[in-house]
């Protein structure tokens, strides 16, 4: 059965985000010859418009307006609003905005939303979505009762499509913003200096087992290894919470998903609060003292020792191989 | 002023991995042997933040607390109380059961609408058991009121909440006219120790218990009946990862060891 779909879209720097070009690929997937659109908001959504044709999309709801670069939920909501006459699945990344949008979209058109999935399916025409709960111990999966679908999006859970360069469709402007009940007084940008966490291909984490702050210059020592423009630095709920390492390098259910090829897990316990940032990893690799530690359950390689006397020798070797 | 927190009883997120069990008949957590259930450690923190500002106001303010849930529930009400909230209402029917977060949220809404002179609502910024993070935003939409999620600080003053909220890439602070709801992240800071006196004095408060009658609602909307989500199936992940455990007689043999791999798989 065709499904009309909306990818409300996020985008920086004139460029669609990775996470939104993976919502249209798997929207043109579940469309089933419905039409897949796209909604784009604040500076730079007009430049973003072509990419989003060319990563899929047949229609783009765009506005430019400087008003909506700041996400603000009244304003984004009235806008996504008068988009959805006969659409039947909203798909939104599992972001700042997503949390905020998908649960008021959800209350002012009598459906639900569906939050943090990590797949959306069609089953027989009906969509079904597969969520991680209690903290990552257990998957759920959900049908719906009320239409249109709400489902938030895990970064990485689907594929893009290849990009079609020249590709092009309908674009619909959307209205100005509207009143706000917020207002936004200021931001503050507190992120660490060099790669996202969340950018980067590599990252290598540590926790508790470290023992105390010092243990993270070893850490950062391997990420170094590793290359500064490949290779990130993360930590876990336990070592932030002792104050070790910045809150914004936390990986895990509270802090950030991670979704690189290569995770490195170091005197980490592998808590299922944890997995739960860093299972979409392409290959997790544990050095871990206890060789009982949950982190094993889910390693590809591991090795069992101290780090204190593995990471010098990983940090030589990495440097050898490099 | 009129605070209502919103406090949820859960099963304990520390239980290991190794005990955790579904009963796949009835898509239930087994409650784990030797683990009592307990308040989801986010609402801990929005009522830490909701005393925070009552004592800001001089203790100018009334703190009650709301919880949706079976009578077990009532310590979960108790430990709130015992940090220095004031009254506690249990939200407990038969016919809440099997809601989704859109029918607890419609259940919170009718007993603060009954509280009737509520100034700001304080929820954690998701229960620790289902980690969906949409109540508090559809508390808000059923009373028409704004929301700030996220916050890892709160300020209320001349009949408005000023929050920082938790972005991807820092902080945002946002201000709203009361009445008004927040979600409380784990940024903000650790709830406080209830003192052994204040744990004997919560005990003996009358919990007050209401239902669907009491709410004005009709069990067509609330639990099963009203769920907007249908939960299909909840299962243990099968983990399809088998460790491999790296040899070598010394920390540099491993290093080599575990290189060669990662080159071999093409990793590196």
């Amino acid at each position: 059965m065709a499904k009309n779909i909306l990818v409300i879209g996020e985008h920086a720097d004139s460029e669609i985000t990775a996470t939104t070009a993976e919502l249209i690929g798997q929207s043109t997937r579940l469309a089933e010859g419905g039409l897949v659109s796209v909604a784009l908001l604040g500076s730079s959504a007009a430049d973003a418009t072509q990419q989003a044709f060319e990563a899929g999309a047949g229609k783009v709801f765009v506005n430019d307006d400087d008003g909506y670069t700041e996400y603000n939920s009244d304003q984004w909501v009235a806008a996504i609003e008068s988009t959805l006459e006969s659409i039947d699945v909203i798909l939104v990344a599992q972001s700042t905005v997503g949390r905020d949008l998908a649960p008021r979209l959800a209350a002012r058109q009598g459906t639900a939303a569906a939050m943090d999935c990590v797949d959306v399916r069609s089953d027989n025409g009906e969509i079904r979505v597969t969520r991680p709960c209690y903290g990552g111990n257990a998957l759920a999966d959900y049908s719906f009762a009320t239409s249109p679908v709400i489902a938030t999006v895990r970064a990485k859970a689907f594929e893009a499509l290849p990009l079609q360069s020249g590709a092009s469709g309908e674009v619909i402007e959307l209205p100005a913003p509207s009143e706000s009940r917020t207002t936004i007084e200021g931001r503050e940008v507190a992120e660490a200096e060099g790669l996202a966490i969340t950018d980067a291909p590599i990252v290598v984490s540590g926790g508790r087992g470290l023992g105390g702050p010092e243990g993270f210059e070893d850490v950062e020592n391997l990420a170094a290894a590793f290359g500064s423009n490949r290779a990130a630095v993360g930590a876990s709920r336990a070592a932030c919470d002792l104050g070790w390492y910045p809150v914004s390098q936390q990986v895990g259910l509270t802090g950030k998903v991670v979704t690189p090829d290569l995770y490195v897990a170091i005197a980490i316990s592998g808590a299922s609060q944890h997995m739960a940032g860093c299972s979409g990893s392409k290959m997790i690799i544990a050095i871990n003292r206890d060789p009982e530690a949950n982190i094993f359950q889910n390693a590809k390689y591991g090795i069992v020792g101290d780090y204190k006397a593995v990471l010098p020798a990983l940090i030589e070797a990495v440097k050898a191989q490099s | 002023m009129h605070f209502v927190v919103c406090a949820k009883q859960i099963p304990d997120p520390e239980t290991p991995p190794s005990a955790f069990k579904i009963d796949e008949s009835t898509n239930t957590v087994v409650p784990a042997q030797g683990f009592q259930p307990v308040l989801s450690q986010y609402d801990g923190i929005a009522a830490e933040a909701a005393l925070q500002i009552k004592e800001a106001l001089g203790d100018e303010a009334k703190i009650t607390v709301l919880s949706v849930g079976a009578e077990s529930a009532q310590a979960a009400i108790k430990q709130v109380l015992a940090m220095g909230a004031d009254e506690g209402v249990l939200l407990q029917d038969d016919a809440f059961e099997g809601g989704d977060s859109h029918t607890t949220a419609k259940v919170l809404a009718a007993a603060i609408s009954n509280l009737g002179d509520v100034d700001a609502i304080f929820c954690g910024r998701q229960a620790a058991d289902w980690d969906v993070g949409q109540v508090g935003l559809l508390v808000a939409e059923e009373l028409g009121w704004p929301a700030a999620i996220l916050a890892k600080g709160v300020e209320i003053s001349d009949g408005s909440m000023k929050t920082t909220r938790v972005m991807a890439d820092g902080f945002e602070t946002v201000s709203q006219a009361l009445p008004a709801v927040v979600t409380v992240s784990n940024e903000f800071g650790e709830p406080r120790y209830p003192k052994l006196q204040q744990i004997m004095q919560a005990a003996k408060k009358t919990v007050t218990t209401m239902t669907h009658d009491q709410l004005g609602l009709d069990p067509s909307e609330v639990g099963s009946s009203g769920a907007r989500l249908k939960l299909e199936k909840l299962y243990i992940p099968q983990s399809d990862s088998q460790v491999e455990i790296i040899d070598g007689e010394t920390p540099e043999e491993q290093a080599t060891n575990l290189i060669a791999k990662l080159v071999a798989d093409k990793v590196l």
